[in-house]
């Protein structure tokens, strides 16, 4: 049974009560704290719907110490009478007496003694009456047996004023039957332990019911960082298309390979300044593949290949210059390269999704480093509608279904295509991708067969992934300012499931 | 439409469209209003306008072209944009003017021939354009220095004992290239006869932009898309007539153009787009021949392959019918990245959270705050840094996850990150004289160190790489070491396989401050490689 006898007591006698009881009255009944039936309520509650308990506020008197002491002893001024015998007491002695001082006046001012100031031996102190009634202990006892209301208001505040009573506000319960009531109820279980498996109790015990509505508690966990997590989808749809990863753990790239390689001037704006890291040191490739860029010097300077060439002055030096890659289009050109050196030649599909650096100004969509992702595929007669045939299979695994193409300037690609693709949640055409076909001045340097097209397309992971995650601010999701509550709240990346939410970005 | 669209789109890419006019021009052309124009050099009726380079020019500024607009008639509108042509040229092609900067003159108040030399600063006196006062050139490059226009120009002659120089057969200066004109030949909306020339560093540039100014304006000349040829004696003393204006004649299979693109057009039906492109073309031979004749204009066209996209665009992209590849291949992995992705997974598994820092960071963070000098950490240096964020590449990943850590105080402790990435050390051995190494390196931040943590992390990765502890060949074993980077006693040196692939420690309590830290902190980076 539910906490002892107070509980069952108090069930029982809700059985046969008309309507409810009160806490306090029941305590009063049992003869025991008013707080043990508080707390038997309480358990009762806690087990469903038992009992109803409303809670009440009722004002009562009750006797202070002093109060107690004079309903039991009397008030001081008759105790000062008792002590006067009929022959008289020195007053001296009887200002000794515990109620002495307080007493001796208030028996004064009720004419119940006397004192004879001219006796012999000092004042002397005489009954006047033969008998009193002690009025305050007769009202102090009617407190005392809970008839404060036979008191006037006024008397009340008389003995209040003599700080023999207080009134104090006492928190009781009207206790009532509940929906599910029953005298004989057993404690609810709040889990399933090992000994009621073993024991087999929890067939015969009730189970309290868990709140469904409440958060459960999230697991100690890891988490993948979102960026890459979508760097995984993206090397598992290439993977999925047969492509092949490229090596791209070099960095450091020269010139040559970043630019020259790729039919790049060595005017062009990009190999400024202003727009590329270079190194202070090492600032020289030392090792070139020199029959190589004996061909590629060839073909800027003075064309070949059926190029007119750019005819300027081909520097080595200029190739030389370390730099920090600007594009994976390098290592692309590198697995060309290598690509070329294998005869008789084999088709290959590329790809790779890694850091590039530019030396650019910083802006809440621009980093000076980000991921570029890149899809090469080197085979005869490739044509644009292949491109656009597998750009369209990519986008496709990526949730982009709606793609535009529209022509555009890149150095080493011609022709060259912007892809636009229409998002649904920002109601426009946004920038998705840029691709072309390899230019011939670069690819025949490197030795591949005249037949054979290189088509390529390149997107950062950047992008995609701020739309897919609602990010506006680049810095939030990549570096050390990253809000890591972000990474562990970020979902699973399914690029084609629905798109996150819509990001107020413009197209980059 | 959409054909127009796509056209103004890719017509903004060639120099020539830089301008109005040459937009206009193009897209009439494209809809068949007019027929491209063909652009002539003339010989003028008296004698031809000379201008001499002299030696002094080769180290500086080699090169020099020039032509004349004769009787064109400007309105405000066509002044306006001959002048912002000229400094759209300026920004694109001329590279800021370092490659080619234009001068264009009121040929009537000049008298040729031109002299095209190099002077000491000191010795080059007059009135720039816009100014009232003459000034040596010593004087103007002060002046400039806070001219928000010009100051840009400065840095190509300044340190350069001699500065070039234009004169005309009076001494009257006409440019200063590539910084400021003179003021004498000042020309306005009521010139009829340009002198225009163009100095520079390279000479095919030069040309192009040449020709770019003069057809482009030539529409305005009385005998419209016609040029007057001026000589330019080279230092050699050989003579080149300009501008070229070169029509040159391309010949492309018609079924290359169709396999290239992947369309079926007749040899006719590609000649017409082309056309259309301002290319004038034409089926010859055996009928699958096109003959395309380039125009001056076109100087962007250096390659079949450049033909075959005009055909393309003129075509419409979008009505390119997609097909996809036959190219069959196996797919494979690049191992290092194959290893990385399963280690990140286990890592995520392990309780730590990744983070994704920055390759690039300051010298201090990779050296000083680590207790390290930078000659010590072999890191590349970056010569040209916008800001102290980007002197260096790391050469290890703890900097970016202890400032990752700094960046998220507020999130609840304890802190467990980690990163697998690549950082570079400087390597003779390699063609470029670096090389990246994949490094996986792991935090925890705490109220306590932890480092049985980061221990036991360290035990957890060699089980997940199959390495067995213990030092017999092919496991691992730490052992005392340490690090101005490690509180003493606190550091352990990592060997695996035979060989030292990293660290693990408590963090000194000085690296802890100076990363912006305030608890206890333990990590361990390896490289990865040895497990490939």
């Amino acid at each position: 049974m539910a906490d002892g006898p107070v509980a069952e007591v108090l069930l029982q006698r809700l059985e046969a009560a008309d309507g409810g009881l009160d806490s306090a009255e029941l305590a009063a009944e049992l003869g025991v704290e008013h707080q043990t039936v508080v707390g038997a309520v309480k358990s009762l509650q806690a087990l469903g719907e038992i009992i109803e308990a409303e809670l009440r506020s009722t004002k009562r008197w009750e006797l202070t110490a002093e109060g107690e002491e004079i309903a039991r002893e009397g008030s001081h001024e008759a105790r000062v009478f008792r002590s006067v015998p009929p022959e008289g007491l020195p007053q001296s002695e009887l200002m000794r007496l515990p109620s002495g001082k307080v007493g001796f006046s208030k028996a004064m001012s009720n004419k119940w003694i006397r004192v004879d100031k001219s006796a012999a031996d000092g004042p002397r102190v005489f009954r006047v009456v033969d008998s009193v009634e002690d009025e305050v202990q007769r009202r102090l006892q009617l407190v005392q047996g809970g008839r404060a209301e036979k008191l006037g208001e006024k008397e009340r505040s008389e003995l209040r004023k003599r700080k023999l009573l207080t009134e104090v506000t006492l928190k009781t319960y009207w206790v009532s039957k509940g929906s599910a009531f029953s005298t004989s109820i057993s404690k609810q279980e709040t889990e399933l332990s090992p000994e009621m498996i073993s024991s087999g109790s929890w067939r015969d015990r009730p189970f309290k019911p868990y709140n469904f509505s409440a958060h459960g508690v999230l697991p100690d966990s890891g988490h993948l960082h979102p960026l890459l997590k979508v760097r995984t989808q993206f090397r598992q749809i290439f993977l999925e298309m047969g492509f092949t990863e490229m090596p791209t753990d070099n960095y450091i790239e020269s010139s040559f390979w970043n630019f020259d390689a790729l039919f790049q001037p060595q005017q062009h704006p990009a190999r400024d300044q202003h727009d590329t890291f270079f190194l202070r040191d090492p600032a020289q490739a030392q090792q070139l593949p020199m029959d190589y860029v004996h061909r590629v010097k060839r073909t800027h300077s003075q064309g070949g290949y059926g190029s007119q060439g750019y005819k300027y002055n081909w520097k080595l030096d200029e190739a030389r210059k370390n730099l920090l890659r600007t594009h994976t289009t390098s290592a692309s050109a590198r697995a060309l390269y290598r690509l070329a050196q294998k005869k008789p030649f084999t088709a290959a599909k590329y790809f790779s999704i890694d850091r590039v650096f530019r030396n650019e100004t910083l802006d809440a969509t621009h980093l000076a480093e980000f991921h570029q992702i890149e899809g090469v595929v080197a085979d005869h007669g490739l044509t644009l509608g292949h491109l656009m045939g597998v750009l369209r299979e990519f986008f496709t695994k990526l949730g982009i279904t709606q793609l535009r193409f529209k022509p555009t300037y890149n150095p080493y690609t011609e022709p060259s295509m912007e892809v636009f693709s229409y998002h649904q949640g920002l109601k426009k055409w946004v920038e998705v991708g840029n691709s072309g076909i390899f230019r011939p001045e670069m690819l025949l340097p490197m030795g591949l067969p005249e037949n054979v097209s290189v088509i390529a397309w390149g997107l950062s992971l950047e992008r995609p992934t701020m739309i897919k995650y609602g990010i506006n601010n680049i810095r939030e999701l990549v570096g050390h300012k990253v809000n890591l509550q972000m990474v562990y709240d970020s979902p699973l990346c399914r690029l084609d499931a629905e798109r996150g939410p819509p990001s107020t970005q413009e197209a980059a | 439409m959409n054909y127009v669209l796509n056209l103004a789109w890719n017509l903004m890419k060639l120099y020539d469209l830089l301008c109005l006019e040459g937009l206009v021009r193009g897209l009439q052309v494209f809809k068949e209003r007019i027929k491209a124009p063909v652009y002539k050099r003339v010989m003028p009726n008296g004698e031809i306008q000379k201008l001499i380079i002299t030696e002094e020019t080769a180290k500086i500024r080699p090169y020099a072209v020039a032509a004349v607009l004769r009787n064109i008639k400007f309105t405000k509108d066509r002044y306006d944009s001959f002048i912002e042509l000229q400094e759209k040229l300026h920004q694109n092609i001329c590279r800021k003017r370092a490659l080619v900067a234009i001068g264009t003159h009121d040929l009537d108040t000049l008298s040729g021939p031109f002299t095209y030399t190099a002077k000491k600063p000191s010795d080059i006196k007059f009135k720039p354009l816009n100014k009232t006062k003459e000034y040596t050139a010593c004087e103007l490059m002060n002046i400039y220095k806070t001219d928000n226009h010009l100051k840009h120009y400065l840095h190509i002659i300044e340190n350069k004992p001699l500065y070039p120089v234009i004169y005309d057969s009076n001494g009257v200066v006409l440019s200063m290239p590539p910084v400021i004109n003179g003021n004498h030949s000042k020309i306005t909306v009521n010139t009829r006869n340009i002198f225009i020339e163009c100095t520079g560093t390279d000479f095919t540039k030069a040309k192009i932009v040449l020709d770019i100014i003069v057809t482009t304006f030539s529409e305005y000349c009385e005998n419209q898309f016609t040029v007057e040829a001026a000589e330019v004696v080279f230092p050699n003393g050989k003579l080149h007539t300009f501008p070229e204006l070169a029509y040159r004649k391309e010949m492309v299979r018609a079924d290359l153009i169709n396999k290239k693109v992947g369309i079926r057009e007749t040899p006719e039906n590609l000649a017409k787009l082309l056309t259309r492109m301002c290319l004038k073309s034409e089926v010859i031979g055996d009928g699958n021949q096109i003959e395309i004749e380039i125009p001056p204009t076109r100087a962007d066209i250096i390659h079949a392959c450049d033909i075959i996209e005009d055909a393309a665009i003129a075509y419409g992209y979008n009505n390119i019918q997609m097909t996809l590849p036959k190219t069959y291949t196996i797919a494979n992995q690049f191992p290092l990245n194959k290893l990385t992705e399963l280690l990140r997974h286990d890592m995520a598994a392990a309780g730590f959270t990744e983070a994704l820092t920055f390759a690039l960071c300051s010298q201090e963070d990779i050296a000083d705050k680590l207790g390290l000098h930078i000659s010590a950490t072999k890191a590349v240096l970056i010569s040209n840094p916008k800001t102290a964020e980007f002197q260096v590449a790391r050469t290890t990943l703890l900097p970016g996850l202890l400032k990752t850590i700094a960046a998220n105080r507020k999130m609840p402790l304890p802190l467990k990150l980690f990163e697998i990435s690549d950082i570079v050390i400087q390597d003779s051995s390699r063609d470029v004289g670096a090389r990246n190494y994949r490094h996986l390196c792991a935090v925890y931040y705490n109220k306590n160190p932890g480092f049985e943590i980061i221990h036991g992390l360290l035990d957890r990765i060699m089980q997940l790489l199959d390495v067995p502890p213990g030092e017999k060949k092919g496991g691992y074993v730490i052992k005392a070491s340490e690090g101005p980077a490690f509180f003493p006693g606190r550091c352990a040196e990592i060997f695996a396989r035979g060989q030292s692939i990293g660290k693990l420690g408590v963090l000194h309590p000085d690296v802890i401050t100076k990363f912006e830290l305030t608890m206890p902190c333990s990590c361990v980076e390896i490289n990865i490689e040895p497990f490939l």
